[in-house]
């Protein structure tokens, strides 16, 4: 698989050097590479609409909402416990206590995290990876990258993925088909709950490239923040 | 039984309320920002929740309650020339107008399908952190429906005595603002294609739009 996905690299290097470095008229700062990030945005688009949509799809039509919610608080439950961590290490002591009550209730009375107990309680979800850890340390975002097959990313978060990786516990699965199994159905999970949005931002976009970039980098800021960014008012022309 | 004092009493301090209810103290009708938001929002979700024919895939009805509930509180120009950035002052007033024509068209009818999804969400909101003089605010609130909640803020500013006395100028779901989401997609077309390619761009994606249903 990773040999396979070095390969892919290799190609879309090239690809995006034979391409002459396709010059962008007003580059965007935060977006250096753009002209290789807009190669590797049209490639990931083809495997989506080649695999990935089709196969969410089906799993959406053939599941029942019930079903598709549990594996979808299944996989919640694990981004909680790596929320714990994450919440200690940047000392949010109100993240870290919901963190760790969620985790406690929804693996117990939520059967093994299917049942999101916690949210009907309300405990509030706290959102935290090593990413956002780096992020509230002072390490700055750094350029937008968009990697094959996995989509959108700040460099941080490049850089937090081998760590993050570490922390999902789907990956201390020690069986490793069933390790690829659970990474498989996540991945599927996550494309389904985007089905709907993606009408809109279809519909929304003149250019879908920008539009994703610049919402997904301002998302991050407001994870990084909890949510309360400060304040940059737009300017006015 | 009322003694005379007593009645007089009475009728002086009536005289009093009714006196203050209707001194026209400056804008005393105006709203607080977070009060009007709060109403705006209980009031749409109320309508779809209502009436199921909201959720028929039709969006004419929903795009006619967005532009009669909620566009006459919004500053759709500045949201216009905010998104457009520079450009906008070297459009003619013609053009400024044709902007934001199709920018509404493009926003509403994209997220009239968003809100042709409600069926049990409620609004809640979140302490407003802002002074009484401030003439700009964020209201901030949140969407809770069976699944994760939905982070919705406004910014308002101030327009003393003009409808509720606050207009939306900028919307942020879930992080994201949507006017600085279209501002560079905005420069590209301006840079290219100067602002009737921006124009054009914008008429030909809600042709598509309305093609799709």
């Amino acid at each position: 698989m990773k040999r396979v996905l070095m390969r892919w690299l290799a190609l879309l290097a090239l690809a995006a050097t034979l391409q002459g470095c396709a010059t962008v008229a007003q580059p965007d700062p935060r977006d250096p590479l753009e002209s290789m990030n807009r190669t590797v945005f049209g490639f990931n688009d083809a495997v989506d609409r080649a695999v990935l949509k089709p196969v969410a799809t089906a799993y959406k039509k053939t599941l029942p909402s019930w079903t598709r919610t549990g594996i979808n608080n299944f996989f919640a439950n694990l981004d909680d416990v790596w929320a714990v961590v994450n919440s200690a290490l940047t000392l949010r002591g109100q993240a870290f206590g919901d963190s760790v009550g969620r985790v406690m209730v929804n693996t117990t009375l939520g059967l093994g995290g299917l049942i999101d107990v916690a949210s009907d309680l309300n405990i509030d979800k706290h959102k935290a990876t090593f990413n956002t850890t780096l992020g509230r340390w002072g390490v700055g975002a750094g350029p937008y990258v968009v990697l094959p097959l996995l989509g959108p990313f700040t460099l941080r978060e490049v850089a937090a993925l081998p760590v993050d990786r570490q922390g999902n516990l789907v990956n201390q699965v020690a069986d490793e088909g069933t390790r690829t199994g659970l990474t498989l159905v996540d991945m599927v999970d996550t494309r389904s709950t985007y089905l709907d949005s993606e009408g809109v931002v279809n519909g929304a976009a003149l250019d879908r490239y920008s539009f994703i970039r610049d919402s997904y980098l301002q998302r991050q800021r407001y994870q990084v923040y909890d949510g309360n960014p400060p304040d940059e008012d737009p300017q006015e022309p | 039984m009322l003694s005379k004092r007593g009645f007089l009493g009475l009728t002086g301090s009536l005289v009093l309320v009714a006196g203050a209810a209707f001194t026209p103290f400056a804008h005393a009708e105006d709203e607080a920002p977070d009060a009007m938001i709060k109403r705006l929002s209980v009031d749409v979700l109320d309508t779809i929740k209502a009436d199921k024919t909201y959720r028929t895939g039709d969006l004419t009805k929903i795009v006619s309650l967005v532009d009669t509930r909620i566009m006459p509180n919004v500053n759709f120009q500045r949201m216009t020339a905010s998104a457009v950035g520079p450009g906008w002052r070297q459009a003619t007033p013609e053009q400024q107008k044709r902007l934001q024509d199709e920018f509404k068209i493009l926003l509403v009818r994209t997220y009239a399908g968003a809100l042709a999804q409600v069926s049990d969400q409620t609004i809640a909101m979140k302490p407003l952190r802002a002074a009484p003089e401030d003439k700009e605010v964020i209201v901030r609130t949140e969407i809770k429906g069976k699944s994760d909640p939905i982070q919705l803020d406004y910014r308002l500013e101030k327009t003393p005595g003009v409808g509720a006395g606050w207009k939306i100028y900028n919307l942020n779901v879930l992080g994201v603002w949507l006017v600085e989401t279209y501002r560079s997609q905005f420069a590209q077309q301006i840079n290219a294609k100067g602002v009737d390619g921006l124009i054009d761009a914008l008429a030909e994606q809600n042709k598509a739009n309305a093609k799709k249903g």
